[in-house]
């Protein structure tokens, strides 16, 4: 799960740092990650086996709230790697250091989402799958979890593939998968008691200050001037020839 | 710096011959330096792309063709990059931002311990290194990004890159990958999704017309297409309009779709939702249609008409083709 700034508000950016103003809006869960824990938790209910869901979350402190909705939806138990040294972690430390919390924890399958609204790489899935050394099936919008196995479809800008892999494996998901849904009152409650355990990098046995690894870095950040309105019009029979006019007179039609 | 290159890894397209993301790759790599490219496809088929890459500009093209490419994802091309740069140990190496470029990206950063820099929209080398440019937050933003040392995986944004570099006589040298790699999926079957439309590409298209909710369902959209169609234009899509199954994913404009910056962005029944902005706002000229006179979109068009668009847009259209005669 990934706690975000809100989708549907405006985004900032520290001028001074280049990092995301994460108090600038209301944090939220990525939607694209609630849709991951929705699919866990319906084959956890569905499976003829007994299935354990964990929500994990690289996030500060304060993003309990948003790891317990993960909870309240119906996962039985939540890992948090918490460290001030990850403020404006990379992709590259961010994987290491999820990688690492995977190993500890153990898995059959990794659901992951395939874009944040934020950071929108779509790299970590991949990073994951190459620490770990296990397939990674990316970009599924359909996706069937049977023993040992996980097949989908995944739809690229040219192609559309069935593909599978046997376990363990790390699947990212599309928007295209069930809307995720609302935790229930039951499920509010219940998400209190469950166990919500956290992680530094000393407990994923990983050095805060590791200089022989390179890091990306951002040199420079800058504000675009916002747009400005420019003709409006109201439609009293003749704007659709002073649109033609304006499209024409640009070069644009 | 001296002796650097810059390897471009190249993806085919539908048609066996290279994607349309190359010349952007092979342009941004001879920005850097020597532009170098990589092609990875089945045995057999890498005579056409391998010279397309040379026409583009790439002074050696190195090629590996495998049968693991059509069976794994991500990880043949992975490896084959790794061949690559022990030959050429590049200062930079270029993939697309797309689906899969992003995940080739992804592996070989993680298997080499690089930096990688996403979704760029240029690329420039200074005596630091190789210096990425972003367009963040949907163009709110601009910045630009290094890595602290060693050479930089960057995931280009398509139609950013206008350099062309002179063509070039082929210069090929064939590589190998092992026949075994580290684990991958599995590709079970594989259809090309056929372009049935000759409208340009959205990503790179000079215009867009986009459709919303406002057009009320699949068969009404008709009208963004046919609006499309008298100028050229690539066809686009809301969020609200593809969830509402009036278009497939491919045409979604957004935070979650594709980002495009054509000269004219014309917005037909969209309100202009945050997150639909961040995907377009940086369109040289933006023009919007709607009934609502509050819609957002109105705060960032160059030219807004207030109006009902099953009115407005099939008039426009016929001014438009009478214009054309």
């Amino acid at each position: 799960m990934k706690e975000v700034p809100d989708t549907y508000g405006e985004k900032k950016v520290s001028l001074e740092t280049g990092l995301v103003e994460r108090q600038a809006t209301e944090p939220v869960v990525d939607e694209i990650t609630e849709r991951a824990v929705e699919l866990a938790v319906s084959h956890a209910e569905s499976a003829d086996e007994d299935v354990e869901v964990i929500v994990m979350s690289m996030a500060p402190s304060s993003a309990v709230d948003s790891i317990r909705k993960g909870l309240a939806m119906g996962a039985d138990r939540a890992v948090q790697i918490c460290d001030e040294s990850l403020r404006g972690a990379d992709l590259g430390q961010t994987s290491e250091a999820l990688a690492a919390a995977l190993k500890l924890t153990g898995f059959d399958l990794i659901i992951a989402g395939n874009v944040s609204t934020d950071g929108a790489s779509g790299m970590l899935p991949s990073m994951l799958a190459e620490h770990l050394q296990i397939p990674a099936a990316t970009g599924l919008s359909e996706v069937t979890i049977t023993h040992g196995k996980v097949a989908g479809t995944r739809v690229t800008e040219e192609s559309s593939a069935q593909v599978s892999a046997q376990l363990p494996a790390i699947v990212s998901i599309t928007e295209a998968l069930p809307d995720p849904r609302f935790p229930s009152f039951k499920g509010i409650m219940g998400a209190k008691k469950k166990k919500h355990e956290t992680y530094s990098l000393e407990d994923l046995s990983i050095a805060s200050n590791n200089f022989t690894v390179p890091r990306s870095i951002m040199v420079t950040i800058a504000e675009r001037p916002p747009r400005e309105a420019g003709v409006k019009v109201v439609d009293e029979g003749d704007a659709a020839v002073q649109l033609a006019d304006f499209l024409t007179s640009n070069a644009l039609a | 710096m001296t002796n650097v290159s810059a390897l471009a890894v190249l993806e085919i397209g539908p048609d066996g011959g290279l994607d349309s993301s190359a010349a952007g790759l092979i342009g941004a790599a001879a920005l850097l330096g020597d532009p170098l490219a990589l092609v990875v496809t089945a045995p057999g088929a890498g005579e056409r792309p391998a010279a397309e890459a040379a026409q583009l500009g790439a002074t050696s093209v190195f090629l590996v063709e495998s049968l693991r490419v059509e069976a794994e994802l991500s990880v043949p091309v992975t490896d084959s990059i790794e061949a690559a740069a022990e030959k050429i140990n590049p200062t930079a190496i270029l993939l697309a931002h797309t689906t899969d470029g992003r995940d080739v990206a992804a592996r070989y950063a993680a298997r080499k311990n690089l930096t990688v820099a996403t979704d760029a929209v240029g690329v420039e080398i200074d005596d630091q290194g190789v210096v990425a440019h972003h367009s963040v937050f949907g163009g709110s933003y601009s910045g630009m990004s290094a890595a602290t040392f060693g050479p930089l995986v960057v995931t280009l944004r398509q139609g950013t890159i206008d350099y062309s570099p002179p063509s070039q006589v082929l210069s090929l040298e064939k590589l190998s990958i092992p026949e075994v790699g580290v684990p991958a999926a599995t590709i079970d079957s594989r259809q090309v999704v056929a372009s049935v439309s000759e409208r340009p590409q959205l990503q790179v298209a000079e215009r867009v017309v986009a459709g919303g909710r406002g057009l009320g369902d699949a068969e009404k959209f008709g009208l963004v297409e046919e609006l499309a169609d008298a100028l050229g234009a690539a066809l686009g899509a809301s969020r609200a309009a593809v969830d509402s199954g009036y278009v497939p994913y491919s045409h979604q404009v957004g935070q979650t779709g594709a980002s495009v910056s054509p000269q004219l962005y014309l917005a037909v029944g969209i309100s202009g939702a945050i997150q639909h902005l961040a995907g377009m706002q940086t369109a040289k000229t933006i023009v919007a249609i709607n009934k609502d006179p509050e819609a957002p979109i109105f705060d960032i068009a160059d030219f807004g008409v207030v109006g009902d668009l099953f009115t407005v847009v099939p008039q426009l259209i016929s001014e438009l083709e009478s214009r054309k005669q």
